[in-house]
């Protein structure tokens, strides 16, 4: 198996690894950097525990291979507090109540994080559209759906209060 | 913001998750992100392709010699018989497969590649033999015999196998009689239900890691709501004692009952018996975890009720055909647990049940949340509600009329213990606008509402046991220990409020021992049943309340007061006489100074309780009766709204209403969030869920084709309401909801798409297809 050496950016930081052809980026990110926060609930694509930003953009790191990302930025759950300071969405999360097991919660705070990146007043349906791929087997998604409405109006309120 | 708040008097309080912060910035730990180094070993299991098959030959020569292979294992290995209530398994299959994914060798090696290609290389040969694929075909004669030892079988007290059949247990109720009801009866229903197998599906799959020391010692690290049973159960396979094996259970990602007990956990311990020193961690694919894992086991019901011409219910006649698939394992249980509460919620004199667990060649039984109930309520609510039509009686009127209360001499003759049973019908029934019918969104849907009521009692063994340990820090903070499992339900949250409660220290100055560790944790029976905030709660009540003793009587000592005087509040010891105060801080490690300088007194201080029910008796095996079946039932209703497309026959439920008798809620949102949650899982049982086996084959292992409700399927609102009957023995009155919440979910949709369509759907899932079917045959559309 051939091993490439990569360089990509990882929440703000510059890692340099190496990883074989056929290792995806969950693999890569769990087992290469021990950022366990990504989970990996399918490794099919299906269930979005493992929704990390690439780029920018959500995707499921379980079906990136790892030596797509050279020159990349990629953003984990880990990467969403800046400073200990959390996210407006994790705030929001946790005052609406959205997390029980907190398995499916890393994939979504990032699909999240991207919706509000992407549309940062977002309706109910926009918020059901960018969550339908992140599943969820305890909460029943409408306390997250509300934490999502509620870091909306923060980051909002936040932007015109500067 | 809530989470800046000190809550001085936390009970009732809708305080912050203490293990939010964690899970929300990836922090928090599950077994799959603990790191061993590169010792760790990878298992994979080769799986029976056949659902009933003879093991002629097995040859493992060849993966034993792949590169980068370190052990191969098979039933040769591990003679020895498992079992939780009936020993009727070994770990990896010897002879005889029983159901498609059972386990027939394992490999260690290198890397999960090296052992999943080494699997490829062992050669098993099968000879196939006719299988059971339906319960009530495998209770009669003509089913081939699955189990020929069953009557070698060493199996609990309260289970009744039947050798030289395939019922692994035979539940009974007779209550009253039943037989001669039937000619006062003015209306009688009679139906059968086919429940489906589901899966539990959580999001994190089942994963372990074991190792095995040179001495025999054992640990296991494992998403697991059963941590102290799994050791139990490990020693006892091993012939060691519990001492020598350590459990280590970190936050679970999702359980839903599918976690408890020990399942592929055997495995990897098995295969680290052959590679001792190295951890060995084997984790289920999505694909096995559906179907390998506990499934929730499909039910044939059978039921015939009757009442008089007032619309008094008198008789019930059940016979349930329990699923168990290949081996028991909790199966049985599920059997005797709708047996005892087979009647559902309701007052009914004259009762004959009988339940069975049957052998088939379907995945193993496992416990899933609701534990029978959700299976047995789909159909029960259904004739429920028919009989009441039949009698020409409003459902809601007739189940007002019906309802078990306070007092009522229940189906296995227990006197019923106070329930707010009828107020949370009273309050579904209003908050969904009962009798109120509204018009559809669209001309081409038409509207109904549905309503269902349920009970569930904790099943489980008469003294199962809970622990708890409370250790007062230097500054004054609180640690308390405990060996339930957090598992999203919220049981840290919950054992920190009732210490702080318990204590008089503010609820941000307790923290919770994790992850739970059978070396350190208190003993726990299992995190299941909803008992943890009752029986774990009560545990850690009395651990607060020993060091709350041992603090105030130091104090009293000191300042020669009476302890009656002193009260801890706030985190100070106060005096009501000499209105003194004194912060916690210090005194509860390093004591107290005596009067006069005269030495010091008191000491680091630490909290012990435990609680266990002993009330609860056994019962007459012929007819079900005692004094005391069960420690309580909570009871609710739910109400729902729902639209029918008629161009496509898809269900869509729109608004629900949840009512549930907590007894007490420790965490008001918390137990919302529990009827939320569930109320969605129930949604999705009744609306998506059903695993299709084909001749014991499962046919949609994967969530593409076994869809659980997603962010776009939930309904608009979910009102809950939260009714409190206080539990005598319960923590300031507190009973469990967690199963609760999704019992009665099936059964009110299926009434309300009567409601909507006059039809009624019977078994889920309540697919476009079949309901669209349901309305061609009927001619109501072309």
């Amino acid at each position: 198996m051939t091993i490439h050496r990569i360089t990509l950016s990882i929440n703000g930081s510059s890692e340099q690894v190496d990883v074989s052809s056929n290792l995806t980026l969950l693999q890569m990110l769990r087992e290469k950097l021990a950022l366990t926060g990504t989970k990996n609930g399918c490794m099919a694509g299906e269930c979005g525990a493992c929704t990390v930003m690439l780029n920018g953009e959500p995707v499921n790191s379980c079906m990136v291979l790892a030596v797509e990302c050279d020159g990349a930025e990629v953003l984990t759950v880990e990467g969403l507090a800046k400073d200990s300071v959390l996210d407006p969405i994790q705030e929001s999360i946790i005052d609406q109540g959205g997390v029980q097991c907190g398995f499916c919660t890393p994939g979504i705070l990032i699909s999240a994080r991207a919706l509000l990146d992407r549309k940062p007043n977002p309706s109910e349906d926009d918020i059901r559209e960018a969550l339908v791929g992140n599943l969820c087997r305890c909460t029943g998604y409408l306390r997250i759906i509300e934490a999502v409405q509620e870091a909306s109006e923060r980051q909002l309120q936040t932007a015109s209060g500067d | 913001m809530t989470t800046k708040k000190t809550f001085p008097h936390p009970i009732g309080e809708n305080v912050p998750r203490v293990d939010a912060h964690e899970k929300v910035t990836g922090a928090a730990l599950f077994a799959d992100d603990i790191q061993f180094g590169p010792g760790l070993l990878f298992a994979r299991i080769k799986r029976s392709p056949h659902p009933h098959a003879l093991i002629k030959r097995i040859d493992v020569s060849k993966a034993r010699s792949f590169p980068g292979v370190k052990a191969v294992v098979t039933g040769e290995d591990f003679p020895g018989f498992t079992g939780l209530y009936l020993q009727d398994r070994h770990i990896f299959c010897r002879e005889r497969a029983r159901y498609v994914g059972d386990p027939v060798a394992g490999v260690a090696a290198v890397t999960e590649d090296i052992a999943e290609r080494a699997l490829e290389l062992i050669e098993v040969e099968y000879e196939p033999l006719p299988g059971v694929f339906d319960p009530e075909f495998g209770a009669s004669p003509a089913a081939p015999l699955l189990h020929p030892d069953l009557g070698k079988y060493k199996v609990m007290n309260f289970i009744f196998p039947a050798p030289g059949t395939n019922i692994s247990n035979h539940f009974k109720i007779r209550k009253g009689d039943a037989a001669g009801a039937w000619k006062d009866c003015a209306a009688i229903v009679e139906r059968a239900y086919h429940i489906p197998h589901i899966q539990h599906v959580p999001i994190e799959p089942h994963v372990a890691i074991a190792k095995v020391d040179t001495h025999g010692k054992v640990t296991l690290w494992g998403s697991s709501q059963s941590p102290f049973a799994q050791r139990s159960l490990i020693a006892t396979a091993m012939g060691i004692s519990p001492a020598d094996v350590q459990v280590i259970a970190p936050y679970v990602g999702g359980g839903f009952g599918c976690k408890a007990g020990l399942s592929m956990e055997a495995l990897a311990v098995a295969i680290a018996t052959q590679v001792r020193g190295r951890p060995v961690k084997l984790r289920l694919t999505r694909e096995e975890e559906f179907y390998t894992a506990f499934v929730r086991q499909g039910l044939v019901s059978h039921f015939k009720m009757g009442c008089d011409k007032a619309g008094n219910l008198l008789a019930m006649e059940n016979r349930f055909y329990w699923d168990g698939g290949a081996y028991t394992e909790y199966g049985v249980n599920i059997t005797r647990a709708s047996g005892y509460s087979s009647t559902g919620p309701y007052d009914v004199p004259n009762v004959s049940t009988d339940s069975f667990c049957v052998y088939t060649n379907h995945p193993v039984g496992g416990p899933m949340r609701g534990f029978g109930m959700p299976e047995m309520h789909a159909g029960l609510e259904q004739c429920i509600s028919e009989l009441a039509e039949k009698i020409g009686m409003d459902g809601m009127e007739f189940r007002k009329l019906n309802c078990v209360r306070t007092g009522d001499t229940i189906v296995t003759g227990m006197i019923m213990h106070p329930t707010g049973l009828s107020e949370c019908l009273a309050k579904a029934a209003e908050a969904i606008g009962w009798g109120r019918k509204d018009p559809p969104s669209a001309p081409n849907k038409r509207r109904g509402k549905g309503i269902a009521l349920m009970w569930k009692a904790p099943a489980m063994p008469p003294n199962a046991g809970s622990s708890a340990k409370v250790d007062l820090n230097e500054d004054g903070t609180v640690t308390v220990s405990v060996g339930g499992q957090e598992l999203g339900q919220g049981s840290f949250t919950i054992a920190a409020q009732m210490a702080a409660g318990a204590l008089g220290v503010p609820y941000k100055d307790v923290r919770v021992n994790g992850p739970l560790d059978t070396n350190t944790s208190p003993y726990e029976w299992q995190t299941v049943a909803s008992r943890l905030t009752w029986s774990m709660g009560n545990a850690v009540v009395a651990a607060a309340r020993d060091a709350r003793k041992q603090i105030i009587d130091m104090v009293a000592e000191a300042w020669n007061e009476n302890p009656d005087n002193l009260d801890i509040v706030d985190g100070s010891v106060i005096s009501y006489k000499s209105e003194e105060s004194i912060p916690l801080k210090n005194i509860v490690i390093y004591g107290i100074p005596k009067p006069n300088d005269q030495g010091w007194m008191g000491g680091p201080v630490v909290g012990r309780g435990n609680f266990m029910p002993g009330y609860v008796t056994g019962l007459d095996p012929e007819t079900g009766q005692g004094p005391r079946a069960v420690v309580h039932y909570t009871t609710g209703a739910q109400a729902v709204e729902v639209e029918v497309d008629m161009d496509t026959g898809r269900v869509d439920v729109i608004r629900g209403v949840a009512a549930f008798d907590v007894g007490k809620a420790i965490n008001p949102d918390m137990v919302r969030a529990q009827m939320e949650g569930g109320f969605v899982q129930g949604m999705s049982t009744a609306l998506f869920e059903g695993l299709q086996l084909k001749e014991g084959v499962l046919q949609n292992s994967s969530f593409v084709d076994y869809r659980i409700a997603t962010s776009s399927d939930a309904p608009q609102d979910i009102q809950t309401i939260i009714v409190e009957e206080a539990q005598d023995d319960g923590p300031w009155g507190a009973r469990g909801i967690g199963e609760h919440a999704l019992v009665p979910t099936v059964p009110a949709i299926a009434n309300a798409i009567y409601d909507a369509i006059g039809l009624r759907p019977g078994a889920p899932p309540f697919t476009p297809e079949k309901i669209y079917l349901l309305m061609q045959e009927a001619g109501l559309v072309e």
